[in-house]
């Protein structure tokens, strides 16, 4: 059974009652609230979400939030297979902001709009020393002020870890961050999952991870981080998909950016280049998985597409169906227009585009939100979205508001629903798409 | 409307500012020499604790007269950014600086024999 973690009561700083009503009126009760920084209690910071998440029943699963494992480091070194890149590892100690071994990418420190977003630089606050991992309370704390169900949590720095230069490297840490996250987090509480990180620079290094944890309950899928270049249609991968395709369980792009790729070279400020790398990736990915008819290859594996957003999705669906009209000899393995694979996969909603109510609406409409769609909020980092970014959308309905925050995610994963919140939930299982084409 | 008196003005430095819950209602009051301004604690975004955030002067671009930049600087605006995603307001007229639609509500407030008083919707 899910349950919310213990929550002491918590009072703003120096409470005093008012007693100076003009009118004569009972005053209010006075309370100072905190200004916000590094060590604010996640709770507090999240006190707004809080509220709304008390007035409400939705079951909610979050299918991208982030840990921070450079936060503790020395234990995912600790789990590095090789001795010599745990002596590697430990020799970088304190020599920089990027700990041993990882590619620190140009503008990582910029997400924080310098210091005016405080919980992204870093989350400093007081944890209880004791049994529980102090990353387990943190994701914890952040699930209950949002009153989300279930996080899928992913790594922070290593998104980019697919840039580096040295495939082993990637292996290596990958393995350790799994290690460490199936011994260290998942096992603390059931709410919290994981897709773990395949090191796809090295195929059969990713076959490997798969392998691995295919049977672990609170592994509920495996990712790809996006940035990086590497064609996602080559052979090698072959027996990677079909071994993800035979669990069962999705395979996740997870975006992110690099401002040292000579094309994002191109932008002066982070504000540019992030807007446009977290597209860019999957755009890259979604296009060759498309076109090399992967979704023919593998008919049941379930693809998911993270942090890009959602406007990229209708903008590439009618670029492909336009040029695969056109070229269709170039693509033979398909059997329907692009758009209509793109359709039958899953996309998580955070950071979603809503300045234009508008095209917000027609894109939910091309993407079959209303079964499609994954609430992701993206916590702890800057542009995360809260459950209300969904809630608050005046086209959708009740029951697709449901969908979306949570009973997609369920079917797509797997996942128990409480029985307080099977509103609108359906044992259903999710729609499939067409046979194999044979040899 | 009840007017409540929240605190001295003497609480606040020049410059600073302080945040208070009355119940239900949040109100950030910022201080510029004798003057105080109060705004809802609510990011009209997504609902964010906006006064809790930090103040930082406006960024401004400098442009020369053959129209190429000269760099960035700090303007005299100042600025409550919202800590949740970083939305930036005037402090002096509670506008988001791209969409001035995008506003921060505002909370009546006054100031007598030092002490700051607010009204609260009833």
């Amino acid at each position: 059974m899910l349950t919310k973690t213990p929550r002491p009561l918590r009072n703003g700083s120096n409470g005093k009652n008012g007693k100076n009503g003009k009118n004569g009126n009972k005053s209010p009760r006075v309370a100072e609230l905190p200004k916000i920084d590094t060590l604010t209690d996640t709770r507090d910071i999240l006190a707004h979400a809080a509220k709304e998440a008390r007035q409400s029943d939705y079951f909610i699963v979050d299918v991208d939030a982030h840990v921070t494992e450079t936060a503790f480091w020395p234990d995912v070194i600790d789990r590095m297979e090789s001795d010599v890149y745990r002596q590697m590892a430990r020799a970088f100690k304190g020599r920089g902001p990027a700990p041993g071994l990882l590619n620190s990418t140009p503008g990582m420190l910029y997400q924080d709009v310098f210091g005016r977003i405080p919980h992204q630089q870093r989350l400093g606050e007081a944890v209880p020393g004791g049994h529980t991992h102090a990353q387990v309370t943190l994701v914890q704390r952040a699930m209950d002020s949002m009153g989300i169900d279930y996080m899928v949590v992913f790594p922070t720095p290593m998104l980019v870890l697919g840039m580096h230069p040295q495939v082993e490297t990637e292996v290596v840490v990958g393995h350790a961050f799994n290690k460490w996250l199936t011994e260290e987090i998942l096992p603390h509480d059931p709410r919290i999952k994981a897709m773990l990180y395949l090191p796809f620079n090295h195929p059969e290094e990713s076959l490997k991870a798969v392998e691995t944890y295919a049977d672990n309950p609170s592994v509920i899928g495996f990712s790809v981080t996006s940035t990086r270049f590497r064609a996602v249609n080559h052979d090698s991968y072959m027996p990677l998909y079909s071994a993800i395709q035979s669990t069962g369980k999705p395979l996740a792009f997870h975006s992110g950016f690099h401002w040292g790729d000579q094309s994002m070279q191109q932008c002066n400020r982070f504000i540019s280049m992030h807007a446009i790398s977290f597209v860019y990736y999957n755009i890259i990915h979604m296009t060759n998985w498309i076109i090399n008819g992967l979704p023919e290859r593998f008919p049941k594996l379930k693809v998911i597409w993270i942090e890009s957003g959602l406007a990229w999705v209708p903008f590439l669906m009618q670029r492909l169906d336009s040029e695969y009209m056109m070229r269709s000899s170039e693509a033979p393995l398909l059997k329907r227009r692009p758009s209509e694979y793109m359709a039958d996969m899953y996309y998580s909603s955070q950071p979603l585009e809503r300045s234009n109510l508008d095209l917000t609406e027609a894109t939910f409409k091309a993407m079959r939100a209303d079964t499609q769609l994954l609430f992701a909020s993206d916590w702890p980092h800057w542009d995360f979205d809260l459950p209300n970014s969904i809630t608050s959308l005046p086209f959708l309905d009740e029951q697709a508001k449901r969908n979306i925050l949570g009973l997609n995610a369920a079917r797509l994963f797997n996942l128990e629903v409480p029985k307080h919140k099977m509103i609108g939930a359906k044992t259903k299982k999710a729609p499939a798409v067409c046979e194999p084409v044979t040899a | 409307m009840d007017e409540v008196a929240i605190a001295k003005l003497n609480d606040i430095p020049d410059g600073d500012y302080r945040v208070f819950a009355l119940e239900a209602l949040e109100v950030g009051i910022f201080r510029t020499g004798s003057k105080v301004l109060a705004y809802e604690n609510v990011c009209p975004h997504a609902g964010g604790p906006v006064c809790q955030g930090k103040i930082f002067h406006k960024v401004e671009e400098v442009i020369t007269p053959d129209r190429k930049s000269a760099g960035l600087r700090f303007g005299k605006a100042r600025h409550i950014v919202c800590p949740w995603h970083g939305y930036e307001y005037d402090l002096a007229t509670g506008c988001h600086p791209g969409d001035p639609s995008l506003r921060l509500t505002p909370v009546k407030v006054a100031v007598r024999d030092g002490r700051i008083y607010i009204s609260v919707p009833e």
